[in-house]
C-alpha cells in the first residue's frame, strides 16, 4: 500500500534527476536569504558550478551554529509574507533554533507525514491519538497535519494526563498512538493499575519518536501494548518528523529521498563515505521554499543499509540512530550540550579546569551529576565556604540548564584532564 | 602563631594514605589529626611539625592544602581543665569554628588547639587571663 505509488517506487535514475533539479532550484532560491549569500561568498563556492549530484560535494557543510548565527530570520528565503509557520528546536536558555514553512512547505510535510503513515499500513479508518506535545516542538504539529491528510480521526491529546489519555483511547477506539518510548512505558502502567488489560484497547500501532530507545525496548512496548511499534526520524531543522519513517518489514527507516539528500560522512574528516558505512548523517534538504538547508550535519550516527526493501519503495534505508558525534544528552526532554555546562563552570573562580558529567537513572528521573576540581589556590580550609561554593555552582548551572544539578566538589587532579579525549559524559543510565 | 595544614580530601577510601605518604617520606611528623566530613567531602587537619614545608609538599603532589592560624592553649589535663579556657571565650563572645585537644603528659599537660575568626584577639585574651598560650615552636616540638 502506497500514498504516492509512482514517487515511492520511481527508480533510482529518475530519482536522481528529479532530486538534481529539486536541488538546483533551492540554490537559486536560497540566495534570497542573506546568511546564504554571505555563506557561499565566504567560502567562494559559485552555485552555478552545481551540476550534478556528484558537486554537492563542493559545498560546505551547515551546521547548528549557522542556525544560531543566522538567527533570527538571515535563513529566510522568501518574503515574509509567505511564511506561514515557524518552529523551534527544543533547546535550553540562549537562542533556539528557528524553522520557517510556506504554506507549500506545510503542506508537502503533511504528504511526507501521510506517506509514511500509509508505509505502517496507516488508513482514513485509523484513529490517531497524538500524544506528542504540540506547540514550538515538531512533532506534535507534524504529525497531527500528515494524520489529517491521510483522513483519520485525530485526537490531538498531547502529552501528560494519564487517565485522560485511557479514556480517549477507550471512547473514541485510538488505532494509532505517537508517543515518546518513555510515555508508552509509563502510560501502560498506569494503564493496568486502572484494571483494563492493554491487549484489550483497539490500539495496534505505535510511532515511538522524540527519544533514543533501544530494539529490546520496542519489543517489551509491543509485547505490553499488544501492538507493532515503529521507528521514526527526524529533526527540526528538515521539518521535523517525517524525513524518515518504517515501513511494515520494520527493518530500518526510508528516507524519503525526492526530500532528502542523504550522505555519510567521516564525523572528523568529513570525507563522505560509501553506502553501508557507518558514519554522521548529513541531509539537505531540497524542497523547501521557506527556508533551504544544504549539507546539515546532523550529528547522529547510522549507516545507509543498500540493500532494496522487499516493500518495492526505492528510497534507501538508514539504521536505528547509534548514538552523537558530540556529547549532546537529554535530560527530561531537555537538550543539553556539557559546553554550556563546561561555559559556566570556567567562570567561577574556585572552579579548576576539569569537570565531568554522570548521568544516573534514580527510578524514573534522571540526574544529572556534575563532578568540578576545586581550585587548589581557591581553598581556605573553610568548610562553611566550601558549602557556600558547592550551592553557588548548583545554582549557577541550574540557571543555565534548567535541571537541578547535583554538584560533587573533587580534589584537584582527580579527573581526566581536558586535553585530547576527555570522557565529559558519562551515561550511567539504562537505555530503556 | 602556630599554624595547621588543612587538606581538601574527598570522602574515599585511600585519602589519608596519599597524605601520609607524601608527609613520611619527607620526615614530617604529624603532631595530631582530624577529619571533618561534610558527606561527599572533607577537610582534613594535621598539625605538624613543620607546617609550612608540610603544606608545601602537599600542594606541589597537586593536593590542595592551606596554612590556617590556630591558637594553642595548654590546660590542665584534670577535670575543670578545659571548662575554664571556655569560660573566659565565651564570656569574652569568641566563637570557636573548630576545635581538637590533646594530651601532652598524662594527668598533666594538655592543649587545646581552636581556629576562630581573629586568633591574635583570641591569644591575648586567654594570655591577659594568666593562661600559656603556645608559640609555634612550642607547639610543634611538644
Amino acid at each position: 500500500m502506497y500514498w504516492n505509488q509512482d514517487l515511492e517506487t520511481i527508480d533510482r535514475p529518475a530519482l536522481e534527476r528529479l532530486q538534481l533539479s529539486r536541488l538546483r532550484a533551492a540554490l537559486e532560491r536560497s540566495v534570497r536569504a542573506p546568511f546564504y549569500r554571505t555563506f557561499f561568498e565566504t567560502h567562494r563556492v559559485d552555485i552555478d558550478t552545481i551540476t550534478t549530484l556528484e558537486h554537492l560535494r563542493d559545498l560546505p557543510f551547515t551546521t547548528k551554529a549557522d542556525l544560531r548565527t543566522s538567527y533570527p530570520d538571515g535563513m529566510m528565503a522568501v518574503p515574509r509574507r509567505d511564511v506561514v509557520r515557524l518552529h523551534a528546536s527544543s533547546g535550553t536558555t540562549g537562542k533556539s533554533t528557528v524553522i520557517f514553512y510556506t504554506q507549500k512547505d506545510i503542506s508537502e510535510w503533511a504528504d511526507l507525514i501521510a506517506r509514511s503513515m500509509v508505509a505502517t499500513g496507516a488508513t482514513p479508518d485509523d484513529v490517531f491519538q497524538n500524544m506528542m506535545g504540540y506547540g514550538l516542538f515538531t512533532g506534535g504539529l507534524g504529525l497531527h497535519y500528515g494524520a489529517e491528510r491521510l483522513g483519520c480521526l485525530v485526537i490531538p491529546s498531547s502529552s501528560g494526563n494519564s487517565l485522560k489519555q485511557l479514556q480517549l483511547m477507550q471512547d473514541f477506539q485510538a488505532t494509532i498512538m505517537h508517543i515518546t518510548p518513555s510515555y508508552a512505558l509509563h502510560l501502560v502502567e498506569i494503564i493496568k493499575e486502572n484494571g483494563v488489560d492493554p491487549h484489550d484497547l483497539t490500539v495496534k500501532k505505535a510511532y515511538l519518536g522524540a527519544e533514543p530507545y533501544t530494539e529490546a525496548t520496542r519489543k517489551k512496548l509491543e509485547e505490553l501494548w499488544g501492538m507493532d511499534a515503529y521507528n521514526s526520524y527526524g529533526l527540526s531543522e528538515m521539518n521535523g518528523p517525517g524525513v524518515s519513517f518504517e515501513c511494515v518489514h520494520k527493518n530500518g527507516m526510508h528516507v524519503w529521498e525526492d526530500f532528502y539528500i542523504i550522505e555519510i560522512i567521516d564525523p572528523d574528516t568529513g570525507a563522505v563515505l560509501p553506502d553501508g558505512a557507518e558514519g554522521e548523517l548529513v541531509l539537505t534538504h531540497v524542497n523547501r521554499e521557506a527556508m533551504p538547508m544544504f549539507r546539515y550535519r546532523t550529528r547522529d550516527l547510522t549507516r545507509i543499509i543498500p540493500e532494496p526493501c522487499p516493500c518495492g519503495r526505492t528510497h534507501r534505508r538508514i539504521e536505528r540512530i547509534k548514538g552523537r558525534t558530540d556529547d549532546m544528552f537529554i535530560i527530561g526532554g531537555v537538550n543539553i550540550f556539557p559546553s554550556q555546562i563546561e561555559a559556566v563552570l570556567m567562570a567561577i573562580p574556585e572552579v579548576g579546569n576539569n569537570y565531568q558529567i554522570v548521568l544516573e537513572r534514580d527510578g524514573s528521573l534522571d540526574k544529572v551529576h556534575v563532578k568540578v576540581e576545586l581550585y587548589s589556590k581557591m581553598f581556605h580550609g573553610d568548610m562553611k565556604e566550601l558549602q557556600t561554593l558547592r550551592k553557588k555552582i548548583t545554582e549557577i548551572v541550574r540557571s543555565t540548564i534548567i535541571v537541578n544539578p547535583v554538584i560533587e566538589l573533587m580534589e584537584p587532579g582527580s579527573l581526566p584532564p581536558s586535553q585530547g579525549k576527555a570522557v565529559r559524559v558519562i551515561d550511567n543510565r539504562e537505555q530503556r | 602563631m602556630p599554624h595547621q595544614v588543612s587538606v581538601f580530601a574527598e570522602n574515599k577510601p585511600g585519602k589519608i594514605e596519599r597524605i601520609t605518604k607524601v608527609l613520611s617520606a619527607n620526615g614530617v611528623n604529624i603532631r595530631a589529626i582530624t577529619i571533618s566530613d561534610s558527606g561527599d567531602y572533607g577537610i582534613i587537619k594535621l598539625l605538624l611539625d613543620r607546617p609550612a614545608e608540610g603544606c608545601e609538599l602537599l600542594a606541589k603532589e597537586g593536593i590542595a592544602a592551606t596554612l590556617k592560624d590556630i591558637v594553642a592553649v595548654k590546660m590542665k589535663d584534670a577535670p575543670g581543665g578545659l571548662h575554664g579556657i571556655a569560660s573566659i571565650l565565651s564570656a569574652n563572645s569568641i566563637n570557636v569554628e573548630d576545635a581538637y585537644g590533646f594530651m601532652v603528659k598524662s594527668h598533666e599537660d594538655a592543649v587545646f588547639v581552636f581556629q576562630v575568626t581573629s586568633p591574635q584577639k583570641a591569644e591575648k585574651i586567654l594570655k591577659d587571663e594568666g593562661l600559656t598560650i603556645l608559640t609555634d615552636k612550642e607547639l610543634y616540638f611538644l
